[in-house]
């Protein structure tokens, strides 16, 4: 039972609901449950603070990447990331909400962010997981969201997808190079996989029995599967492509179903995704402080581009 | 039309960007974005929604200048098309046998 029920219209609420079972797509200024909005403000304005802030590991490597190419492939991921911060903001705010109060709730540490970019990037082979592992499962998310019956959430999903394909790409690329380079290459390709392993099987949130909005979610068709299916489907895919790297999978306990066709993992350690996720992971504090620096220090040319439109206004006016 | 302030920051008016597919194309919707002023608009929408060569033209449009129909009013507004099948060419019998 959502917690709206008594407020909304409940004629709306049972058009809207049979609007959904027969797959239609619900766009901006059709009626909606205030609970549908504001799920989605939460989890698309989640998704928005993640694209921004998860510019902030990679960028960290720009400057040392190994080669030019190396060096064209990151700055155009991490401008794909920035591109894709502004799709969503963007998408969010046709439910009524301004981007400026969403930016506001970042810097001030009230918004959430994807965990995973609370981790640091400690060496190049760093860059290849977030590709590979980070990204892929990023696809695996929002492969199913571009399907979510709230359109505008739904387009921006499809060209991001689109685009993510190159970033794992980039990443398995990195991978499978160091992996096939010397023993010393293969063993730092290992050691990002060891670190990066578990964090992202986080990246799909509590286990479906610990997950408080995914029932609404599911039943309004903005998630199709539930965070345990994708988990597993992430986890099928990639270990296939660490074998074939001869890489190994840091998790003991992981071993094939022949029945079910899934590769069943060990359990994750909750304690550690809890602390993160409340902010104690290892660099969330550097993050936030990254990112209100870098809004501060950009305040200057936002000031600029007001006062030379103001300036200008009369002759470049819309008659 | 200079955007809006809060908080003591700016945050620039919203356009709706369309952008030309390809040559002999129709324009399409691709988004929204924030700028100060249509030139920005226009450098920001083809960083934002054209950095793989998906258009070939951009138009930016201030949001406040769109003018659109309402779901409520959906029924009604788009009635006067729904009991005219004489608008097609099924409606009207012709002979078989050649080409029309």
């Amino acid at each position: 039972m959502p917690q709206n029920a008594t407020t909304d219209d409940p004629r709306r609420l049972a058009e809207f609901e049979a609007r959904i079972a027969r797959c239609k797509t619900i766009e901006p200024k059709d009626w909606m449950p205030e609970r549908y909005r504001k799920q989605l403000i939460r989890m698309m304005s989640q998704h928005a603070h993640s694209e921004v802030v998860g510019m902030l590991p990679e960028g960290n490597w720009i400057t040392r990447a190994p080669s030019l190419r190396r060096k064209m492939g990151l700055l155009a991921k991490v401008q794909d990331e920035a591109g894709h911060g502004l799709y969503i903001y963007c998408s969010t705010e046709t439910l009524g909400v301004d981007r400026n109060d969403l930016i506001q709730q970042l810097l001030a540490g009230t918004a959430k962010y994807s965990s995973i970019f609370n981790y640091p990037t400690l060496t190049w082979a760093d860059i290849g997981a977030i590709g590979w592992l980070v990204d892929g499962a990023a696809i695996v998310n929002q492969t199913m969201l571009a399907k979510a019956s709230y359109g505008p959430y739904a387009r921006a999903m499809v060209r991001i997808c689109k685009e993510e394909n190159f970033h794992k790409r980039q990443g398995f690329e990195i991978m499978t190079t160091l992996a096939g380079g010397t023993r010393e290459q293969h063993a730092m390709a290992q050691d990002a996989l060891d670190r990066w392993w578990w964090p992202s099987l986080m990246m799909f949130g509590p286990r479906d029995k610990d997950s408080p909005n995914s029932d609404d979610l599911l039943r309004w068709k903005v998630k199709q599967k539930t965070n345990d299916e994708l988990r597993q489907r992430f986890v099928n895919i990639t270990v296939a492509q660490a074998m074939a790297i001869d890489l190994t999978i840091p998790d003991p306990a992981l071993k094939y179903n022949e029945r079910t066709k899934d590769w069943e993992y060990g359990e994750i350690d909750w304690e550690e995704f809890w602390r993160v996720v409340r902010g104690n992971g290892p660099c969330n504090r550097e993050r936030l402080a990254a990112r209100r620096r870098a809004h501060d220090d950009g305040a200057w040319v936002r000031a600029a581009a007001e006062a030379y439109a103001a300036k200008h206004e009369p002759a470049a006016s819309v008659a | 039309m200079t955007g809006n302030r809060k908080g003591g920051d700016t945050a620039h008016q919203l356009w709706e960007v369309f952008t030309q597919p390809g040559d002999g194309k129709p324009f399409e919707h691709a988004g929204s974005l924030h700028a100060a002023d249509g030139e920005l608009a226009l450098q920001n929408a083809r960083d934002v929604y054209a950095r793989r060569s998906e258009a070939v033209a951009i138009w930016v449009v201030p949001s406040k200048a769109i003018v659109s129909s309402t779901p409520e009013d959906v029924g009604p507004f788009f009635d006067p098309a729904n009991d005219k099948p004489y608008r097609h060419p099924q409606f009207y019998r012709v002979p078989q046998g050649f080409r029309m």
